[in-house]
């Protein structure tokens, strides 16, 4: 069974990812792949998930479900698996699979990996692959439980077009509903392109030297569609906002094209970002470890370098 | 009011991972241990709290699974300003073991707010929080970048893509912070260490929970090629790479 989460009703690129995985699992058990929903999304964006292999969805729409509230969530997956007899759950890598998925793990006495990178390499034993001390090793997990509980690490399945018949039901647990982490207010930058959607993203360090210097890069990212992120004495200092940190103690991002512009690459920064397909790094110290990460390297200093960067990749986008 | 931090005992971020010979464990001779960085930064957090509470905070506790090798972590934590330490008396199995390890516990106590790091910095888990909230069946809020007191009612940001949530959660429960909870860890004086010598550190038994999950097999992530090397003064060679040869964008 896959969680299918949504935003504001539509499912992200990451949810048709875990649907393929998940179809592609119940293959390997001969069974089928069943999806769960919760929250408001229309018939014809459930629908899509057939597209990916998924042959049933179980759509849970209910008021008191408009907010996340961990322990109801984790409730209702917990008690469709059941009624499903799911051996394996499936969720993404995103903040709410952080939230519910473990409570979950707990319910059906299931063994959990989080971020997984890709599918099991054994089903008896249930062995999985997963990175540890942020990818300075790989480590092969063996789940002994019955059930399994599995989250899949962004952009490491890949999204699979199998397109089968699907049957939607609307699905109606009888679980205790109650409010007991309220939200009161939200706040949420629109037009932005964000850090965890984002295929390329433009990083900037010390080397611009403070936040007035930030202009040229929000210009490249304007660009290229990117979103922006910074290393983490960037953020300490102040100069940008901590949900922009990328690194080993902030946000781990795997996207297809990576900008190191003025990061030297301290071992915590490369551990958030070796995911990624490309990396392209701008530094003035040829010796500065961003090179042995990165894919392609200019030496140089990032302010003289970025205004020839945007003269390049804005001449680029106008003649393609 | 009653504060529980759960801290890890991690080897420094800073460590270069050895495996050992037959690849099935990682060689972890020679090196350094810390909080798990999360965990420090809920511990700093709970101590901001405790601080500008007037009295209302009257202990925080920290807690950890882990065998006599792990003390040393929690006296820094007491050194840091925790009051009392508990450490359960068990190798630390899988996330789900310790859950089930600090649940039972606890569960004679009454803790009003549990704070858990979102993830460890070792197996990158992102579990044990979690887990530990359906054992004790309380509510939980994860992916918190801030915690503040107003009179009785705790207030919490939920990060959410592109922004936040603000949150009230009924206590006692359970949040799982990420950063920006504290701004720097806090670097224990020298009195912090003298007096963490004499702050209480139970050690209680474990309750022989299992784990579930078990790391069979290591490998070393594979070596990326040779970084191309651009002219600073051709830039528009990196586009044509990137286009021609990475097919990227």
């Amino acid at each position: 069974m896959i969680y299918t989460e949504n935003v504001d009703g539509k499912f992200k690129k990451q949810t048709f990812e875990i649907a393929s995985y998940g179809a592609d699992i119940a293959r390997q058990y001969g069974g089928e792949a069943v999806a769960l929903s919760i929250g408001n999304v229309a018939g014809d964006e459930l629908k899509l998930l057939a597209q990916y292999g998924i042959t049933k969805v179980l759509n849970v729409n209910n008021d008191a479900l408009a907010n996340l509230e961990n322990q109801t969530y984790a409730a209702i997956v917990a008690k469709a698996a059941q009624d499903e007899g799911a051996e394996v759950v499936v969720f993404s890598g995103s903040n709410t699979a952080k939230a519910v998925a473990p409570r979950v793990s707990v319910k059906l006495k299931a063994g959990m990996v989080f971020a997984a990178t890709g599918l099991p390499v054994s089903l008896d034993p249930f062995t999985i692959s997963k990175k540890v001390f942020h990818g300075k090793a790989f480590a092969k997990v063996i789940i002994s439980s019955q059930i399994k509980v599995i989250s899949l690490a962004q952009n490491s399945f890949g999204v699979h077009e199998n397109p089968v018949e699907i049957a939607v039901q609307d699905y109606e647990p009888q679980i205790d509903m109650a409010v007991k982490t309220k939200v009161s207010q939200v706040e949420k930058a629109s037009g932005k392109v964000l850090l965890n959607d984002a295929e390329i993203i433009v990083s900037g360090g010390r080397g611009l030297k403070g936040s007035e210097n930030w202009a040229p890069l929000e210009e490249l990212a304007d660009i290229l569609g990117a979103a922006t992120a910074c290393s983490r004495p960037v953020s300490d200092e102040g100069w940008r906002p901590h949900s922009e940190h990328v690194g080993q103690t902030g946000k781990i991002v795997a996207p297809n094209l990576y900008f190191a512009l003025g990061i030297s690459g301290a071992i915590q920064h490369l551990a958030g970002v070796s995911s990624s397909k490309v990396i392209v790094a701008v530094n003035t110290d040829i010796d500065a470890p961003v090179f042995q990460a990165a894919d392609y390297g200019i030496v140089g200093d990032v302010q003289k370098i970025l205004p020839q960067l945007n003269k390049a990749f804005r001449k680029f986008k106008s003649e393609n | 009011m009653k504060i529980l931090v759960c801290v890890s005992n991690v080897p420094d971020t800073t460590t270069r991972i050895k495996l050992s010979g037959d690849q099935s464990a990682v060689d972890l001779a020679g090196v350094q241990w810390i909080i798990n960085p999360w965990d420090e930064l809920a511990l700093t957090r709970a101590l901001e709290l405790k601080e500008a509470s007037g009295g209302k905070i009257e202990k925080i506790t920290v807690i950890s699974v882990g065998e006599k090798t792990a003390e040393p972590t929690m006296r820094k934590a007491l050194a840091i300003g925790a009051d009392d330490a508990i450490r359960v008396d068990a190798t630390p199995g899988d996330a789900f073991a310790v859950a089930h390890e600090i649940s039972q516990a606890v569960k004679d106590e009454s803790y009003d707010i549990i704070l858990c790091g979102i993830e460890s910095s070792d197996y990158n888990g992102s579990a044990m929080g979690g887990m530990l909230s359906e054992f004790l069946s309380l509510p939980s809020v994860s992916s918190v970048s801030k915690l503040d007191i107003e009179g009785d009612q705790v207030k919490v940001n939920r990060e959410i893509s592109g922004g936040y949530e603000v949150v009230e959660p009924e206590m006692p429960f359970v949040a799982i912070v990420q950063k920006g909870i504290a701004k720097e860890p806090r670097i224990p004086s020298m009195r912090g260490i003298m007096m963490a010598r004499k702050k209480p550190l139970k050690v209680v038994e474990s309750c022989g929970a299992e784990a579930l999950t078990a790391f069979t097999a290591y490998q070393p992530p594979q070596a990326k090629a040779a970084c191309k090397m651009i002219d600073a003064d051709n830039v528009a060679e990196l586009v044509d790479l990137l286009h021609n040869e990475a097919k990227i964008i």
